[in-house]
């Protein structure tokens, strides 16, 4: 008897143990550490936590480890584990002003209060392999480092701006931010939450829009203000004391873009912002995030509705997640047996038909 | 005592799921929104069903899972092994013996009774999608009721093809109020839906949404009175039963393009070819 489906059960057992072969990998070289991953890869786990929206750096790790390195794979382990975790309550919000900073730029002020700190960028490198890390599998051994981040008094450099009105107030209007873990995304959506939703977002699709906006799709125009990355304290609200306290600490990168506006039939000309905010050092996803924020806010700056997808609050929000994505993805590669013989035998009837009428 | 919840998910969780399901059944065809959970299986893969059937189960139900038909396709053995795992609860290929079936694509053939409840993976839960991407405008429509569009497009391919040109996902009206996508099931199956003695869950995780069919729902596949809704099949018997009104596979059986017909539905073809039913 000829059952075209059967077996399936021992072929998964079967490529599941090869997939466990595979992720070792030769038996004579010594196995990653996941201590290695978090310190040698850090921007690796900086990514994962980000968009796994979980601060572990330690789990993120062995996520990156148990993916073989496939960042959306570990990102989709730490999401699965994330979901599992009871919600205590929420923190604070973070003082990001108060960030002990280990690299803060400005592109629109020469000096600012604080100073222009670069930190480890890998800005102004050239790009050329380096040969020695293959041969030595270390470089010469650098100066010790001077601390990693000083608590310098770094106002953001937008405060600035705004004291003499030239760049909009966004002041706290106090509403709860949603959460859409939580509660399943209405559309339209707020900005905290559209803020939310491109925090976890992937980073090449905001990387994309975000670059779609610079050549003319919405074209925001957008400054660099102030990037910022560094350790902030996470507090909690303990309603027995009636006081905070601190939790501890997390690295998180700031953007806030200062974007050309002309003003509309709403508002007077002046700056606007464009907001973004990730889990350690993700400053490319955080400059994305924030020329994405601005685009999607045209329509209660009084913009025009350009088209662009940028603007496109659903288009984005619905295409941002990548493990929703990458889900929906590969589940075309599950048999889909049954609807494929359905069209079958609809292009077959439709031909027949075609063939007696002519 | 082991190391996950029962069925997984927490019980908060399994309280909002339910919520969720008893107003989709409170509210037939209507899809309810519902805060999703990431599953530890992928998007699209069934986490619709999966969070539907975890909060539906008891311990003393008997599970079948299958995709296109079939208890011993590749992803229903991981649904199956998961709920063995998480909510150990007995498991079983046979139609009639389940309480709660899991299905991606397919209806069972044995006639369900008002014992058991089907529960549906569903991708796209929304049939008007492919004519109005955005959810906010697809909203509007199915609060108006205002389903012209999909009337257009049957009519166009009536127009174009001489008959409507869709053959799964085939759009029905449930209780003569919503339209409702009944799933990527082939429209074979559609008249199943109707008037069906056992409780039918939909579930659409990544698309969070919920929608159900209570018992005994009148449910109609859209049509025309000139063009009424036919329910078709391959037009050959089952290679192993012999079944000549069970939904087949077609399965190309050499290189020279030489094929048979069997049915999608295991179980049924089981029982058919041991002379059972």
């Amino acid at each position: 008897m000829y059952v075209a489906v059967k077996g399936g059960e021992r072929a998964i057992d079967a490529a599941h143990d090869w997939l466990g072969r595979a992720h070792r990998g030769p038996a004579e070289q010594a196995p990653l550490d996941t201590a290695q991953i978090r310190d040698q890869m850090a921007l690796a786990v900086a990514r994962v936590m980000a968009e796994g929206s979980l601060y572990d750096p330690d789990l993120a790790a062995l996520a990156i480890k148990q993916a073989r390195g496939d960042l959306i794979e570990a990102i989709f382990l730490i999401r699965a584990y994330r979901t599992t975790l009871p919600r205590l309550g929420a923190s604070a919000a973070v003082d990001t002003g108060a960030m002990r900073v280990k690299r803060r730029v400005s592109a629109t002020f020469k000096d600012i209060p604080g100073g222009q700190v670069l930190g480890p960028t890998f800005d102004y490198t050239h790009r050329l392999l380096d040969f020695r890390l293959m041969a030595d599998g270390e470089l010469p051994a650098t100066p010790p480092a001077t601390g990693d981040g000083a608590a310098l008094h770094a106002p953001h450099v937008l405060g600035f701006l705004n004291r003499d009105g030239l760049i909009e107030d966004t002041p706290d209007d106090g509403k709860e931010p949603g959460d859409l873990t939580r509660e399943p995304m209405e559309l339209p959506a707020d900005r905290a939450l559209r803020l939310q939703a491109l925090a976890r977002g992937d980073e090449g699709f905001l990387l994309g829009l975000a670059y779609s906006t610079q050549r003319g799709y919405a074209r925001n125009h957008a400054f660099v203000g102030e990037l910022r990355i560094g350790a902030v304290s996470v507090e909690m609200e303990i309603p027995e004391l009636g006081f905070a306290i601190e939790l501890g600490e997390v690295e998180v990168t700031e953007c806030e873009t200062v974007n050309q506006f002309k003003g509309s039939r709403t508002e007077p000309a002046q700056f606007t912002r464009g907001y973004g905010l990730t889990f350690g050092q993700t400053e490319r996803k955080a400059l994305s995030m924030a020329l994405v924020d601005r685009a999607l806010r045209w329509d209660e700056l009084g913009e025009d509705d350009q088209g662009a997808p940028a603007q496109d609050q659903e288009f984005v929000l619905s295409h941002c997640d990548n493990i929703q994505a990458t889900g929906f993805l590969e589940h075309i590669k599950l048999p889909h047996y049954v609807d494929f013989q359905a069209e079958l035998e609809l292009v077959r009837r439709l031909r027949a038909g075609a063939e007696d009428e002519a | 005592m082991s190391d996950y919840n029962f069925a997984y998910l927490d019980e908060d969780t399994k309280r909002m799921i339910r919520r969720a399901i008893l107003k989709g059944i409170a509210v037939p065809g209507y899809q309810v929104p519902f805060a999703s959970r990431e599953m530890p299986m992928p998007y699209g893969w069934g986490t619709g069903g999966v969070q539907v059937t975890a909060a539906t189960l008891v311990p003393e139900d008997v599970l079948k899972v299958i995709d296109q038909g079939a208890d011993d396709t590749t992803n229903a053995v991981s649904i199956r092994k998961f709920f063995q795992k998480t909510a150990a609860v007995a498991v079983t290929e046979r139609t009639r013996e389940a309480t709660v079936i899991q299905t991606r694509h397919r209806v069972p053939e044995m006639p369900l009774t008002q014992d058991q409840i089907l529960v549906y993976q569903v991708p796209i839960p929304e049939p008007m999608r492919f004519l109005e991407p955005r959810e906010t405008e697809t909203r509007r429509i199915h609060a108006l009721a205002d389903y012209g569009l999909m009337q257009v497009r049957l009519y166009e391919d009536i127009a174009r093809h001489g008959e409507i040109a869709t053959s799964y996902a085939y759009p029905v009206e449930v209780a003569g109020r919503y339209v409702m996508d009944p799933s990527p099931i082939p429209k074979f199956d559609n008249p199943k839906l109707d008037d069906c003695p056992a409780i039918q869950l939909f579930g659409a995780g990544r698309e969070q949404r919920i929608y159900a069919l209570p018992p005994f729902t009148r449910v109609r596949s859209l049509d025309f009175d000139d063009h009424p809704f036919v329910a078709s099949k391959a037009d050959h018997a089952c290679a192993i039963c012999g079944s000549t009104t069970s939904y087949l596979d077609e399965v190309i059986t050499d290189d020279a393009g030489g094929r048979m017909f069997v049915c999608s539905d295991t179980d049924y073809c089981a029982e058919m070819a041991e002379g059972g039913a």
